[in-house]
């Protein structure tokens, strides 16, 4: 029993050195922010889904139109459409470049701290 | 050492309080240092949990009846396999189990994620630190592994049906996918909690839905041919409660992976995919809960306990808290995009998912009736199988046929023309099938004849797909047909995998046909000489022998099999008699036809002191294709769970553009 409780005791003490390490790492740190998104990365993230999706569909698309999967009248329907919704998503993405690049990391306000 | 375990579980569960706590109060503040200890304390109680669960597997190979759980759940005399199948064959093992899978998959998907979803991980981390807690308190306060006692000579020994080979991969599996379940229900609500609703929560789930869909629909059919050769009552799936508790988070995860393509593919269904997260993981929780809480009477449910008002408080706690969160989020959950004709692939899969749904409310519903009777009017009414049944059929059917239908119409809108076309030669196969097959006779059962009719449908989709997508390959420049084919497969491996999945439920959908549809069932009291004649076979009652097996007596009566003129050869049948248990098993006979798939199944109701024996007898057609199916399903999980480099590739391009870490 003495053991077992000399064990558990141990166990409670490492726990609380794991729990703690962040702290004990960094006692006094320049900064003790979480490194979140800000709010132009999070829309360009999203506009990159909506291209990647685009760019996606299209591949689908000829796959399944040169399978025989999807016939030539719903090809013929789809691609325009799904082509300009790709040039849509890559011109935001354009749009969007030259203000990113104005900005620098720093000015933007994202910390640059350490990595959750 | 009941010491060690018990002060492990309490640390657990400190540690999980921390995690809650602090992990919440870290991302609220917006606190680096404070989230990281946060994860740091659910890392660690993973490992508390773990020495927890190794005090108690020790205890059980040690037969160390000091331990209350051990002395209830085994004896000396129990072979060692099925004492360490004890560690989840009681109620507080069990939970034990859930708690170090949930800690265990917490750690690891908060460590897998940490870099490239890290905005999302610091609010994931609180979630999972509040399921924790949960069962970390059930296991330290409410139904503790590690009570002890006066040490008595031996133990209670183990439930007959639960000595079993199955029972050392069934309920694990079936906890891997339960637990499992956690996972995208924490990184759902932690999607919610941060406002970070892009796909990335998506994305960092995806194969851990699958993983724990897999385990959950493989975990079902284990435990389906349990019943089948252990409970002997000659069929493998019979509604019950707790069986049912399984299928339906299965369904709800089913859905959800069929309608998060079109979340993926089009941006639609954002509120309803985290609905159906939010279900599937609720689900899980009321599945544990009906298994372990007593709450109904079950040939699965080996417990009666306090443990059911605690579960009931946290999934009803579970519900509102989401619901609640969904409802804040609703105007940036709503998608953009709008279903452009009900004659798509995403429309579908919706009707696909409907029906999904529609299916798993019929059975939750009738699995709660009987409680919700009892509760108002004093008499428990149970729903019986015809109430199940009427409803498989109902949305099972549309639902075989839809897995023909939806991957082969086009995304956004698809013109009738294009679809007479695409399906001509399919609807041509099932037709045939159908008309063969109904002059075989086979119109006696007329949900089995639309089973066999729909099965031919998808079956041939399937093989069309592969045939087509194996060709444009080779045209593309594939150097031969096998590496055109596993080009194919390499490039696409969800739809391919999924493709395989489906081929792997028609043969299920063929199997429950075929055995329960056109199944046939003798009965008879024989003495030795005797014999029996059943579609087409004659079994002759042979002789009765009695042997001492490690923890049993068994009795097995011998027959003797024809099948026309031919010798099958013998078959043994009859009972296990446990000293310990005081208990008495059926011990099926089962002679499987491996070409034909048919199952000669006996079971030796009754023996009698002077020798005779009530026999009942089924020939159940087709019902190994149900076990090959379960090889199928595992096989097209395995290649859709497969890492596919170039999407991984594309998510990490993705993610450097807007500075986020190229690793995940």
């Amino acid at each position: 029993m003495t053991v077992a409780l000399l064990l558990a005791a141990t166990l409670a003490v490492a726990c609380v050195i794991v729990v703690a390490l962040p702290f004990l790492r960094e006692p006094d740190p320049d900064k003790d922010v979480l490194d979140e998104l800000d709010e132009d990365d999070r829309r360009r993230l999203e506009r990159l889904e909506t291209r990647d999706r685009a760019l996606s569909a299209l591949r689908e698309l000829e796959f399944d139109h040169r399978t025989g999967t999807i016939s030539d009248d719903d090809y013929r329907e789809q691609i325009g459409p799904l082509r300009r919704e790709a040039a849509t998503a890559l011109q935001a993405l354009e749009r969007d470049a030259p203000e990113q690049q104005e900005q620098s990391p720093d000015e933007k306000g994202r910390p640059t701290g350490g990595r959750i | 050492m009941p010491e060690l375990g018990r002060a492990a579980l309490v640390v657990t569960l400190g540690l999980s309080t921390y995690a809650l706590v602090a992990g919440a109060l870290a991302a609220h503040l917006g606190r680096r240092r404070l989230a990281q200890s946060a994860q740091n304390a659910l890392i660690a109680a993973f490992f508390t949990t773990l020495i927890a669960s190794g005090v108690l597997l020790a205890a059980l190979v040690r037969h160390d009846f000091s331990f209350t759980y051990v002395a209830r759940t085994t004896s000396e005399a129990l072979p060692t396999g099925y004492t360490i199948s004890a560690f989840w064959g009681g109620q507080e093992g069990s939970l034990l189990l859930w708690l170090l899978i949930l800690t265990g998959f917490g750690a690891a998907a908060v460590r897998l994620n940490r870099s490239w979803a890290r905005d999302l991980i610091v609010w994931v981390v609180p979630i999972f630190g509040a399921v924790a807690v949960f069962f970390s308190f059930l296991v330290v306060a409410v139904a503790s592994p590690f009570a002890t006692q006066a040490a008595p000579p031996d133990g209670a020994g183990m439930t007959p049906s639960l000595q079993n080979p199955y029972m050392l991969v069934h309920p694990p599996m079936l906890y891997l996918g339960y637990v499992g379940l956690t996972v995208p229900f924490a990184f759902a609500l932690g999607a919610l909690l941060s406002g970070r609703l892009d796909e990335r929560w998506l994305i960092a789930t995806r194969r851990w839905t699958l993983f724990a869909w897999t385990a959950l629909g493989i975990g079902q059919l284990l435990g389906a041919h349990w019943a089948y050769v252990e409970v002997g009552w000659g069929g493998y799936y019979a509604w019950d409660p707790v069986e049912n508790a399984a299928l339906m988070p299965w369904l709800a995860a089913t859905a959800f992976l069929h309608s998060v393509m079109i979340q993926e593919k089009r941006g639609m269904l954002r509120i309803w995919n985290v609905l159906l997260v939010i279900l599937a993981f609720s689900l899980s929780l009321f599945g544990t809960f009906l298994t372990r809480s007593g709450v109904v009477n079950s040939i699965h449910s080996f417990t009666q306990s306090s443990i059911g008002p605690w579960f009931l408080a946290f999934i009803g706690v579970t519900v509102a808290m989401s619901l609640a969160l969904v409802f804040w989020r609703l105007p940036r959950l709503r998608s953009p995009t709008k279903l452009e004709s009900p004659i798509s692939r995403e429309a579908a899969f919706l009707y696909n998912n409907l029906l999904l749904l529609a299916l798993c409310l019929a059975i939750l519903w009738g699995v709660v009736y009987p409680m919700l009777s009892e509760a108002i009017r004093g008499e428990a009414v149970v729903l019986g199988r015809s109430y199940y049944d009427f409803f498989l059929r109902a949305f099972g059917l549309p639902l075989l046929l839809l897995m023909g239908i939806g991957p082969l119409i086009a995304w956004r809108r698809a013109s009738l023309r294009s679809l007479l076309t695409t399906f001509r030669w399919p609807t041509f196969v099932a037709l045939a099938t159908g008309g063969v097959l109904l002059a075989l006779g086979a119109g006696s059962s007329v949900p089995g004849l639309i089973a066999y009719t729909f099965s031919a449908f998808v079956g041939s989709t399937i093989v069309m797909e592969f045939a087509r997508g194996t060709r444009a390959r080779k045209a593309l420049g594939a150097a031969s047909w096998p590496g055109a084919f596993s080009s194919l497969m390499a490039r696409n491996r969800r739809r391919y995998g999924g493709y395989v999945v489906h081929a792997s439920i028609v043969l299920l959908a063929i199997g429950v046909a075929g055995s329960s549809a056109f199944d046939s069932v003798a009965e008879a009291k024989l003495t030795q000489g005797e014999s029996l004649a059943i579609g087409g076979y004659t079994l002759v009652y042979r002789s009765l022998a009695e042997r001492q097996s490690a923890n049993a007596t068994e009795i097995r009566a011998t027959l003797g099999i024809r099948r026309g003129a031919d010798d099958l050869g013998t078959l043994e049948t009859g009972k296990n008699a446990y000293t310990i248990e005081q208990q008495v098993s059926n011990e099926v006979g089962i002679r499987s036809d491996k070409l034909t798939g048919e199952d000669l199944f006996v079971i030796a109701e009754q023996i009698d002191p002077d020798g005779s024996v009530y026999f009942r007898v089924f020939v159940k057609p087709l019902v190994n294709l149900i076990w090959l199916a379960g090889l199928v399903f595992l096989l097209g999980s395995v290649i859709t769970l497969w890492p596919d480099r170039r999407e991984q590739r594309r998510l990490v391009a993705r993610a450097s553009e807007v500075g986020l870490p190229a690793t995940r």
